[in-house]
């Protein structure tokens, strides 16, 4: 019982990392209609500037911080090069943002090589009802519990974020009222990259990062992501736990390599599922 | 307040304005008739900004808003946020003289605006716009859908706001008999060509303009 409480919080924090992820995703999708495949990127970006950062001896919190702005930066260049030039297509975006992954991977290795490379998060471990757990897992937990509350202020309590949502909501209306809704993609972006960074230093001290961490961070956020339909905030970050715990379940109960296969195998049911219910909409009488 | 000259507009090789000319003076009424793709939201969009021309010049003299076609509306956004989020040019953060104008606005404040009628949405694209602090006003549409009493209603606070704050007024319309009503004076555009023009009174009596716009009842 208390290794099935360990593996579930565990699975928690995990879930939690992929619904940062995840919810960038959404956020970027939402505003600009762009599927961003570098968002696992920002994510190794923040991971591996901590890594070097805490190398250097810098201290922690500081070094922290300033690898997730390096990641909003990372995440507002993404969107230059991606929703840069008006009258980009969201499908050209989309192959924008994956040459920027692949662009990433040369620029990484060529910083920081093609070992992985670690960062000592919080020490130690509590017990909680019996289960013992590290200290970093309740971190994780807690920071995307303040993430999201962030969020959902940001959206729904400034004008900034109204403004955002009203992006998402009807681009045209956005532009008669006089939102720049390119700015605000690159918002999207930024914000997006934000949300990268701070997955990636959360997960750093967990597992070790390289320059292609980003794949199993991507299918993982997507398939949460996908799970929102990649609007739907809430659900995402109900999916991305949900996968959370199955993988850390998985991996527990004696199946550990296969932890990806089941992200992939999650985002397909949820796919054609999905894909299933939007045709019989479409299929509906008008 | 409104100067269009021989502009033209395209959707790429598509031409949906050919050498339109068009004013309106300050604080004047004008009203755009025309049928189903005639070239009237184009030019709307073209007035807001949102289009670019292909040539000719568009002139506007002060701040111009646009009610859009289909009310165009946040859906997930509630009203008061619909609202205020027309002040994004003008940095107008309070409608209450929108819901002092339009008090039913009021009551349906933190709805999100999908849920409301058809009129009631219309009542919000035109608070939203108001919001600009507008000193020119674009209507695309404004009766389309709507109950007649809804219409007369708009219609009262159109004319009402054009009296009382010389707001210059361009209103595209499908129903001609309304826009006579309000309006002085008319364009009619066809196949993005202006086909017709001058004071509405005599647009009435003109029998292509009758037959085509009021059904040949005015005679």
């Amino acid at each position: 019982m208390s290794a099935f409480l360990t593996y579930l919080l565990n699975g928690l924090a995990v879930g939690c990392a992929i619904a940062l992820i995840a919810s960038g995703l959404v956020v970027i999708h939402r505003v600009t209609g762009v599927v961003n495949f570098a968002q696992g990127t920002f994510a190794v970006v923040a991971g591996l500037c901590t890594s070097s950062l805490l190398g250097l001896g810098f201290p922690h919190g500081a070094s922290e911080v300033a690898a997730v702005l390096a990641a909003t930066v990372a995440g507002l260049l993404t969107g230059l090069a991606a929703i840069g030039k008006p009258g980009v297509t969201p499908l050209s975006a989309l192959i924008v943002t994956l040459g920027v992954g692949v662009l990433a991977y040369a620029v990484e290795i060529v910083l920081w090589g093609d070992q992985p490379r670690s960062a000592p998060g919080l020490a130690g471990a509590v017990t909680v009802a019996g289960a013992r757990v590290q200290t970093q897992y309740l971190l994780v937990i807690g920071v995307t519990a303040l993430t999201f509350v962030a969020l959902a202020l940001f959206f729904g309590r400034t004008y900034l974020g109204k403004a955002l949502t009203a992006c998402a909501s009807n681009p045209y209306a956005a532009r008669v009222v006089g939102i720049d809704t390119r700015r605000m993609g690159l918002l999207a972006f930024a914000l997006g990259g934000l949300l990268g960074g701070i997955a990636g230093v959360l997960v750093t001290p967990l597992r070790p990062i390289s320059f292609d961490t980003d794949v199993t961070l991507i299918v993982n956020g997507f398939a949460a992501a996908v799970f929102g339909a990649l609007t739907r905030p809430v659900i995402t970050l109900a999916g991305a736990l949900l996968l959370g715990v199955a993988e850390t379940m998985a991996a527990g109960y004696g199946y550990g390599s296969h932890q990806l296969e089941i992200a992939l195998g999650l985002m397909l049911i949820v796919m054609i599922v999905q894909a299933g219910r939007r045709t019989t909409i479409s299929e509906e009488p008008a | 307040m409104i100067e269009v000259r021989d502009l033209v507009v395209s959707y790429g090789t598509a031409t949906a304005l050919e050498h339109v000319s068009l004013d309106v003076a300050k604080g004047e009424m004008v009203a755009l008739l025309g049928p189903n793709g005639a070239g009237k939201s184009t030019l709307a969009n073209t007035l807001a900004g949102l289009l670019r021309p292909a040539s000719g010049t568009v002139g506007v003299g002060g701040r111009l808003a646009l009610i859009p076609e289909g009310r165009q509306l946040f859906p997930d956004l509630s009203v008061a946020d619909n609202l205020v989020l027309g002040g994004w040019r003008s940095g107008e953060r309070d409608p209450s003289f929108v819901y002092e104008l339009l008090p039913r606005l009021a009551e349906v404040a933190r709805r999100p605006a999908r849920v409301l009628s058809g009129g009631e949405q219309q009542m919000v694209a035109f608070g939203r716009a108001m919001m600009s602090r507008p000193s020119v006003l674009v209507v695309d549409e404004l009766s389309l859908g709507l109950a007649p009493r809804v219409i007369t209603d708009l219609a009262g606070h159109l004319a009402a706001l054009n009296r009382s704050q010389g707001l210059t007024v361009l209103l595209i319309e499908q129903n001609a008999r309304l826009a006579f009503e309000l309006c002085g004076r008319a364009y009619v555009l066809e196949s993005g060509r202006v086909v017709a023009e001058g004071d509405c009174a005599d647009l009435a009596d003109d029998p292509k303009v009758a037959g085509a716009y009021l059904g040949g009842a005015i005679t």
